[in-house]
């Protein structure tokens, strides 16, 4: 019976203490994590495909609620107005999510640019897709009115060669990233006046 | 047991060289070792996990009730990973980013277990320290020189330096898994070579 307490109370005390230990180091560490992912992921994704906006996207942010998740907008100015916001969206790759960033001019309704942004796809196969410009600059001047899709499903986008399932993955977080614009654009056009 | 604090140190660099010699850890090794940078990085987060639980477990090991002791070890091991995953997202991200899954996964690296369990768990806190620094950057230099091997051949690259020059065409598979296991193979090999002499 002794050996039983002992074992639970040492047990116990050892799991709060990590838990303690833990969510302290969580607390301290969170922002910092935020600012490394904005500076090393989205950061320069957001600067490629805004490239030439009078402002600097990645200062000029907001967030806002969409269902349960809080997301981030990125504004870019361009030719005086900020008429551009980029958003992230998500698509199933061959090595799990592959992280799409979208432009999306609000006035026309016409794709800016697009750029991957963290994904786990075979290097020198889909990991083309972040490494290789010619494949996402397809998706530049297409319209977010219908889906965007690949070759292969009767779409407009060539896909990368050997690499269907990333090439999908991305054709799909950009017609999700423009779902998400579609359904709140109201309360995203509203924010942009603002800045 | 009459063994020097230096002979617990130096034993991990060559006589017991985790990867090499007890052939444990390999789901790492084998994983990460795509170039010099990665296999590096994930063996400074395996030392570092090593040292801090092989330190705590030595201190607690009078308290730690012997039916219980693998829990109490997978709970300090987990927490130091989950210090060094969190740790690298704040401090080096790009590292974060090209480890990525493998940090959890130092958790059920069986190196750090088996240290624990064989060592930490029945001597004092300093030669357990020694033991863990030593272990510990054996298999950084192990995963480094697999990560070279791997990068040079397979990249035509060192630490991201070309030395190869426009030349030379490089063997793309020595970075996919296969190449893992070819060049897992090539370093026992020579091991043993230089071993058996």
């Amino acid at each position: 019976m002794r050996d039983m307490m002992k074992m639970v109370i040492v047990l116990t005390v050892l799991a709060s203490f990590s838990g303690g230990l833990l969510a302290s180091i969580r607390n301290g560490t969170k922002e910092r994590i935020e600012v490394a992912q904005l500076n090393f992921v989205k950061g320069p994704a957001i600067k490629e495909i805004m490239v030439g906006s009078s402002n600097d996207p990645v200062v000029d942010r907001f967030k806002m609620a969409i269902g349960e998740t809080e997301m981030d907008f990125f504004i870019g100015k361009f030719d005086g107005k900020a008429n551009t916001v980029a958003l992230e969206a998500f698509g199933k790759g061959y090595g799990g999510d592959v992280g799409v960033m979208v432009a999306i001019n609000v006035e026309n309704g016409i794709i800016h640019g697009v750029s991957v942004t963290t994904h786990a796809e075979t290097p020198g196969m889909g990991a083309k897709a972040k490494e290789d410009p010619s494949f996402v600059s397809q998706f530049k001047g297409k319209s977010i009115d219908s889906p965007i899709k690949v070759t292969n499903d009767g779409g407009t986008i060539n896909i990368i060669s050997g690499s269907t399932i990333t090439s999908r993955a991305v054709a799909n977080a950009t017609t999700d990233a423009a779902k998400v614009y579609l359904e709140n654009k109201d309360q995203i056009l509203e924010k942009i006046k603002t800045f | 047991m009459a063994k020097t604090l230096t002979q617990e140190f130096v034993k991990g660099l060559w006589e017991e060289i985790p990867p090499f010699r007890l052939v444990l850890g390999l789901c790492p090794t084998l994983a990460v070792t795509k170039s010099v940078e990665n296999g590096i990085g994930m063996g400074i987060a395996t030392t570092f996990v090593l040292v801090c639980a092989n330190t705590l477990v030595s201190l607690l090991r009078n308290v730690i009730p012997a039916k219980v002791r693998i829990a109490c070890f997978i709970v300090i091991i987990a927490t130091f990973v989950t210090v060094v995953e969190l740790l690298m997202q704040a401090f080096a991200y790009p590292l974060f980013l090209a480890l990525g899954i493998f940090i959890p996964l130092i958790v059920v690296n069986c190196i750090v277990l088996g240290r624990s369990e064989a060592f930490a768990f029945k001597r004092s806190v300093v030669p357990s320290i020694a033991d863990g620094l030593g272990i510990g950057i054996g298999f950084t230099l192990a995963l480094g020189s697999l990560g070279a091997v791997r990068e040079f051949l397979g990249n035509g690259t060192i630490l991201g330096i070309d030395v190869t020059g426009a030349s030379f065409e490089p063997f793309a598979f020595m970075l996919e898994a296969p190449g893992a296991f070819i060049g897992l193979g090539l370093m026992l090999c020579v091991m043993n070579f230089i071993g058996k002499k």
